[in-house]
């Protein structure tokens, strides 16, 4: 039983990490598709960081300030000028499996990484990496801030109703970039978290997809953190109850559980399993004074 | 204004993003330009060089498994004979026809198509550039004069780690993980299973399949599951999903068996052996049959143990199996061949297999 349960954790924690980071970007009215990207520089930089200082926990922090720097290029493009979201996340993906690539390659000559020395697992109730008590925490954080503070009010109010927020004096570009910077922080410590916390190293492509998972986790929570959280372990548990079975014999199609995820969260845009309402004006920016 | 803007900042993130994925080495095109007008300057523009180059599938160049070994077949190949070699690496399935049908048009006399899932675009490819040569690796495309595909008996090196397993481990359970459930998988699987029996049908072989073959995290957490239920020693056949399989054999202290390269390096106590496929020896040979004009167009052909297209590494640690492994599993491959026995390439096969006396 134990096994399953460290399997989900080990599958969730980077999905939860990175939707709470979406979910800054999306609440603030601003999607954000790029967090597969900047999961995959986070990765990338807490290795790289790690493996030129020696030091792996300076290599977490290099992961947020990347996640930062490459969500800056999201926030400027979507907000300062804005331009189509998806069409700058889209690029922003591609732009980011390049740039891990060539760099990865200058740094190492096989591409990937040599082992590196990861964040020590913790030993007690079992064994499991920091990380995934760190992403419980977050959500614990993430849900206090937007639901019981003047600022996660302001964030919530410039994604539903932005020109209600600005007559109020809000900063609607402020609140935004906020948003999105944070979800940059957000994403790229959940790459951390699946290079040198479950991994100890860096590949190629390693994130494979888990950007968009964590994406459909936040849809199929509704936004929430706390909904988010439970989406990414229900999806967790799909995954390591398929692994689990397998090992005992018991042949599941692995791409049914692959589309599972994606499935749930067509049926909860669909309104089957609850309806799921995104921010009102996420998508739109702001034009101020235009009616 | 500001609209420009936006289309300025999209097209130069496109454009390095490009740029940057391409991945492709500019000192290798260099080599290649200078070295051609090296020869052509010798042979006084009689001759040009030999082109080859290859699409990778999604595992991509590095993938420290069968595209670096054909990779490596392509440099021993320009070493040999001054060929000008070259890579184009596939980011999807949707890239693999338009990968192949760019190195075709670009002049390449044999174009190399890496994986299993190339099979379809090979076909495709193939029927649009008559005047090239074209190789599948691990699939096979039939009744084309200018495709020849190269298949390996994964089944009888995958036989011997099996063997190695089956020896090495001491708890009586042993793993297997596997990348996508395709037919040259399965042939990895029924020969490891085989194997086992061989050496003790008691031991039992838990078997995973991620269904990735990039995916590291899902090959670990496979293999902690794997672990979990008591079994020592995993053999994966899963590209860089298997780099997570010897990490956790490295973390939980119990042995790993690596694939297509000598995997010995991600964790030298750890990895005891590595299921050598030598699609290197494959590209070169057949590239260098093209280059003479022998290409074998529209054969099949198949590598395994007698041909040393498939083995063990040379970095087998001996010392962590007991004394007696590598002279039973010497006995096998020998008995193998000389066609004595006859190895399984499917679950189905496998069923019904027998033990042989050798």
């Amino acid at each position: 039983m134990t096994i399953i349960i460290e399997s989900t954790l080990r599958y969730a924690m980077p999905l939860i990490i990175a939707a709470l980071g979406g979910m800054f970007s999306e609440l603030s009215g601003v999607v954000n598709i790029a967090l597969e990207g900047i999961m995959l520089l986070g990765s990338f930089t807490a290795v790289a960081v790690a493996y030129l200082t020696g030091n792996t926990y300076l290599g977490v922090l290099a992961a947020m300030v990347g996640g930062v720097a490459l969500a800056s290029i999201h926030a400027v493009v979507s907000i300062r000028y804005k331009a189509n979201q998806v069409v700058s996340g889209t690029a922003i993906n591609i732009l980011a499996s390049g740039v891990t690539t060539m760099l990865a390659r200058g740094l190492w000559a096989e591409g990937g990484s040599p082992p590196i020395q990861r964040i020590p697992d913790l030993t007690w109730p079992f064994r499991i990496t920091p990380f995934v008590p760190l992403a419980f925490l977050l959500v614990a954080l993430c849900h206090w801030f937007v639901y019981y503070t003047p600022m996660g009010l302001r964030l919530r109010a410039v994604g539903e109703h932005p020109k209600a927020a600005d007559t109020a004096g809000i900063s609607v570009e402020r609140m935004r970039y906020f948003g999105v910077l944070m979800s940059g922080v957000l994403a790229g410590l959940a790459g951390a978290g699946l290079s040198v916390g479950l991994l100890s190293g860096f590949e190629e492509g390693m994130t494979n997809g888990r950007g968009f998972i964590a994406l459909a986790a936040l849809i199929f929570g509704k936004w929430t953190p706390v909904g988010a959280c439970l989406a990414a372990l229900l999806f967790g548990a799909a995954t390591a109850s398929q692994t689990f079975m397998q090992a005992l014999g018991i042949q599941i199609p692995a791409q049914f559980l692959l589309m599972a995820p994606y499935i749930l969260t067509m049926l909860a845009l669909a309104g089957v399993v609850g309806r799921s309402t995104p921010p009102a004006s996420v998508g739109i920016p702001y034009e101020k004074g235009a009616s | 204004m500001s609209r420009k803007w936006i289309a300025g900042i999209m097209a130069g993130l496109l454009a390095m993003a490009v740029l940057a994925g391409c991945g492709k080495s500019a000192t290798d095109q260099q080599g290649g330009q200078s070295q051609q007008q090296s020869q052509q300057g010798s042979a006084e523009g009689e001759k040009k060089p030999f082109k080859a180059a290859m699409a990778t599938d999604v595992g991509g160049i590095n993938d420290q498994s069968f595209n670096a070994s054909a990779w490596r077949g392509l440099q021993k190949l320009k070493e040999e004979i001054g060929a000008e070699v070259n890579y184009v690496e596939s980011k999807r399935q949707e890239d693999y026809e338009t990968n192949l049908a760019t190195l075709a048009d670009q002049g390449y006399n044999i174009v190399w198509g890496v994986g299993f899932l190339m099979t379809n675009a090979i076909g495709a490819v193939a029927d649009q550039y008559p005047d090239t040569y074209f190789g599948l690796i691990d699939g096979e495309v039939q009744g084309k004069p200018n495709v020849v595909s190269v298949l390996f008996n994964e089944q009888e090196g995958s036989f011997l780690m099996g063997v190695f397993a089956a020896k090495t481990t001491k708890t009586g359970k042993v793993g297997f993980v596997g990348g996508m459930e395709l037919p040259v998988i399965e042939r990895f699987e029924a020969g490891f299973k085989a194997g086992v029996k061989a050496v003790n049908p008691n031991v039992q072989v838990i078997t995973v399949y991620t269904g990735e073959f990039n995916d590291p995290e899902k090959g670990k957490a496979a293999a902690l599951n794997i672990y979990g239920q008591g079994a020592d020693v995993i053999f994966h056949a899963s590209g860089k999903t298997g780099e997570g399989v010897i990490q956790a054999a490295k973390e939980q202290n119990k042995f790993a068996i690596g694939v297509d390269s000598d995997q010995n390096h991600l964790a030298p106590e750890h990895v005891i052996s590595s299921m050598m496929k030598r699609v290197d020896v494959a590209v070169l040979t057949i590239s260098k049959q093209a280059a003479e004009g022998n290409f074998p167009g529209g054969q099949t052909v198949v590598l395994g143990l007698k041909d040393n297209g498939v083995g063990w590494s040379d970095t087998t640690l001996w010392d962590k199996m007991p004394p007696d492994t590598k002279e039973v599993a010497t006995k096998w491959a020998e008995a193998i061949k000389a066609g004595k026995v006859t190895v399984p390439s499917t679950r189905k096969e496998l069923e019904t297999w027998q033990v042989p006396e050798i």
